[in-house]
């Protein structure tokens, strides 16, 4: 009889002592939860817009704006659709994110070594930069620097430079380089020149990769192009008789100033305020970066010979490097996302463009959501990059 | 291990209770009018109780003005009730606009629109002061109204179908007609729209006059800058310092912004009217019974005014014998307000709380204000203008 029973008997619980299945049920019933909250909230909302005549739907889309938008880089205009109107959006805040995070790098890595300087007036002048900016909030610091563009002269009695360069009120306008008559001619001159950077840079590293040693390819490509295209310039003149681009100077006409190209105040008041105010981070970041490397290296470096200059972007920089590139990518994606406050100053970025659709069809949860969606892909195609970049610089062990 | 397998258990069952609860208040709610009706007049049940019995109804009559107390039905759950048993009206405002919402030294609000936002506090809770006031840009408005954050909306918007139909907006009669117009420095050498090509122009995100200014500019042949905010204040800095060659607005809108800038003389209104800009109160679309409410409480106005009753005379008419006037100011057995879920006397609170409409206009925008606006459009019917109630019958 005893030897009968079967000894699994004993070790048998119940299920609801049982923590592997307790655990089971456990996920069950939050995965329950959440997907009855979300319906819940979805019939809500859907029952909602439906009594108002709301119902959600992307025919808008298609239909044409009639609102103008004060800039855009592609053409626009009160004819063009809402998915175009959008895209005017995305591009404007693009154009505001790369501009500030490449600007914010270069100041914040500048502020971050001055911090360190042995320097007492630039030490100082770098710390009290940087404690005042980031203790202000963007938003507030948006406005101010709006409000100084209202400081400047008006259009008729501008700040003239040289011709080239005019201040005023309404934005800095200056001479920019236009396409001539002959400007097609030129345009397979800059395919060559850029294909011939590309082969030589990449016949350069299968030799150096051949010969198994380090080398540098880069700058001689870029100087192999850019002497492709020059050359090609002056081909063009000689044959054709005229400069395939020439420098537009602005005019000033009744109103504003034709031809050059202009900043305005609401875009150079979002790039000062973002770049001002995202560097400060930056540089603490280059900050601590730096002073994670450790004290000999800078002392080996300098024993053998090499300045101080040289220790620090030979030596320092490329190690504090490895250190700053995952805390940087999230001041890069800050950056992109405080871009958004551009609507109090009216500077007509994604979140800007999308409200305006949103007032004018109504259509306040599809405007929405492709907003979320927008931002996040900028986002995560940020990180993205950044972390393809990080890896690369890592630590290459042999 | 196996003793913190209970407090997790009772966690889940805590979770579980909390997502089930979501109907135990509302059950508790249907049954408390019966106890509360004789109490206060924000009373009835919760509105957000479907309560299909409607036992709230009682509660509701048995709201203010004792002298007509036998009225008022308004609908369970629609938004007159909610404003009832909330005991104020919320009501969506300009962010300021003189003459038509200011916020004085004291913190009141005044102005045009105010008014219509009191006069329907007044209609329903016979206290003209019961409003709640929620400023909002030009943006946010809509979203205001369909969300259900406001109760209704007097912030100079204009009627137009897209906002009566995609927008899920019902709209109350025009209060204002108004008409675009564009505001230029006279040392400019603007004097009609044709002079203006390539210039810069200041404008409110979100409005009509956004769209009318490209409609204008693009019918004529011309360019122009806009430069986009999303309330008045800014839009008007904007100009004043010069970033914009011209100012554009609802007339009424150029008047009152005139008194913001610094130096108010150097500044002239092209003699140009860009479009119709019908302005009214909306509501949510799809309550019936207040978008009912609103309008006839506007309407109420306006029919004040042709019978020339204002607030100051009014005790005059309370013993008049005419039908008409007994019929429109709820007396002997007149129950018009049944109708529309307002108590039957709610002209007379209309009228007590804030005047009729020329007492409305003169106060905030007539000859004795800075502005010294002409009636114009704005007149009675009688006048020449477009100012016409239907019958109160």
């Amino acid at each position: 009889m005893a030897v009968a029973t079967p000894p699994q008997q004993h070790a048998r619980i119940p299920f609801y002592r049982d923590t592997r299945i307790i655990a089971i049920i456990l996920q069950v019933v939050f995965t329950l939860v959440v997907v009855g909250g979300i319906w819940f909230l979805y019939t809500n909302m859907i029952e909602g817009l439906r009594k108002a005549n709301l119902l959600p739907s992307l025919s808008f889309l298609s239909q044409p704006t009639g609102f103008a938008i004060s800039e855009s880089v592609i053409p626009y205009s009160t004819e063009s659709s809402y998915g175009q109107a959008f895209l005017v959006g995305i591009i404007n805040t693009l154009r505001i994110a790369i501009t500030g995070v490449i600007l914010a790098t270069l100041l914040g890595t500048v502020v971050g070594i001055f911090r360190m300087s042995s320097n007492w007036l630039l030490r100082n002048l770098a710390t009290t930069y940087v404690e005042i900016v980031r203790n202000i909030p963007l938003l507030l610091q948006l406005i101010f620097w709006f409000l100084l563009t209202k400081e400047f002269p008006r259009v008729q009695d501008s700040i003239n430079l040289g011709g080239l360069l005019y201040l005023h009120n309404r934005g800095v306008t200056m001479a920019w380089p236009r396409e001539g008559d002959d400007f097609s001619s030129w345009v397979p001159w800059l395919w060559v020149g850029l294909a011939a950077g590309i082969i030589f840079y990449i016949v350069r590293r299968v030799q150096f990769a051949r010969r198994d040693r380090p080398g540098v390819a880069a700058p001689q490509a870029f100087l192999i192009s850019g002497g492709v295209v020059l050359l090609g310039l002056v081909v063009v003149r000689l044959t054709g008789g005229q400069w395939p681009l020439f420098l537009e100077i602005p005019q000033l006409n009744r109103f504003n100033f034709v031809g050059g190209s202009t900043i305005t105040p609401s875009f150079a008041a979002l790039l000062i305020g973002l770049v001002v105010y995202t560097a400060t981070y930056i540089s603490e970041i280059v900050r601590s970066g730096i002073q994670a490397v450790s004290r000999g290296q800078r002392e080996a470096a300098r024993a053998l010979g090499l300045t101080n200059g040289q220790a620090l972007r030979l030596v320092i920089f490329p190690q504090a490097l490895r250190i700053m590139i995952p805390p940087l990518t999230s001041q890069y994606l800050n950056l992109t996302k405080n871009s958004s406050l551009a609507v109090v100053i009216a500077y007509p970025d994604l979140f800007y463009v999308g409200n305006t659709i949103n007032n004018q069809t109504g259509q306040a949860v599809p405007v929405i959501l492709m907003l979320m969606l927008s931002y996040l892909s900028l986002s995560l195609i940020t990180s993205l990059m950044m972390n393809w970049y990080n890896k690369k610089i890592q630590l290459v062990e042999r | 291990m196996k003793r913190q397998i209970l407090p997790l258990l009772a966690l889940t069952f805590a979770l579980a209770l909390t997502a089930c609860g979501g109907q135990a208040p509302q059950a508790a709610a249907t049954t408390a009018p019966a106890a509360a009706d004789t109490a206060a007049p924000a009373a009835p049940a919760d509105t957000a109780a479907p309560a299909t019995e409607a036992p709230a109804a009682p509660a509701a009559t048995a709201a203010p003005a004792p002298s007509t107390s036998d009225a008022a039905q308004p609908a369970a759950g629609g938004r007159l009730q909610t404003i009832i048993s909330r005991g104020n009206l919320i009501c969506g405002v300009n962010t300021g606009l003189p003459g038509f919402m200011n916020v004085d030294s004291a913190g009141a609000y005044t102005g045009f629109d105010v008014d219509f936002c009191k006069a329907i506090a007044a209609a329903i809770f016979d206290d003209p002061s019961k409003v709640e006031y929620r400023p909002l840009s030009s943006q946010d408005r809509f979203t205001a109204v369909q969300t259900g954050e406001v109760d209704v909306l007097i912030r100079n918007s204009t009627f137009t179908l897209s906002r009566d139909g995609s927008l899920g907006l019902d709209w109350a009669p025009t209060t204002f007609y108004d008409g675009q117009g564009m505001m230029v420095r006279k040392d400019s050498g603007i004097n009609t729209l044709e002079d203006m090509d390539g210039a810069t122009v200041c404008v409110q995100t979100g409005t009509t006059t956004e769209l009318n200014l490209a409609d204008q500019f693009k019918a004529r042949g011309l360019t122009f800058t806009p430069v986009v905010f999303d309330s008045n204040d800014p839009t008007v800095a904007a100009y004043d310092a010069g970033q914009c060659d011209g100012f554009t607005t609802d007339k009424s809108g150029l008047v009152s912004s005139l008194s913001k800038l610094t130096n108010p003389a150097d500044h002239k209104i092209l003699d140009v009217t860009m479009s119709k800009e019908p302005l009214g109160p909306s509501t949510l679309s799809g309550d019936a019974q207040f978008s009912d409410a609103v309008r006839w409480i506007v309407y109420a106005t306006f029919q004040a005014e042709e019978y020339g009753i204002t607030s100051a005379n009014i005790g005059d008419f309370t013993s008049s014998e005419l039908p008409e006037i007994q019929r429109f100011l709820g007396l002997a057995d007149n129950k018009l307000g049944d109708g529309i879920g307002l108590p039957n006397d709610f002209a007379v609170r209309v009228i007590k709380g804030v005047g009729n409409y020329a007492e409305i206009y003169d106060r905030n925008l007539g000859p004795e204000t800075p502005f010294d606006l002409p009636r114009g459009l704005n007149a009675q019917y009688t006048n020449g203008g477009l100012l016409y109630s239907p019958p109160f019958r």
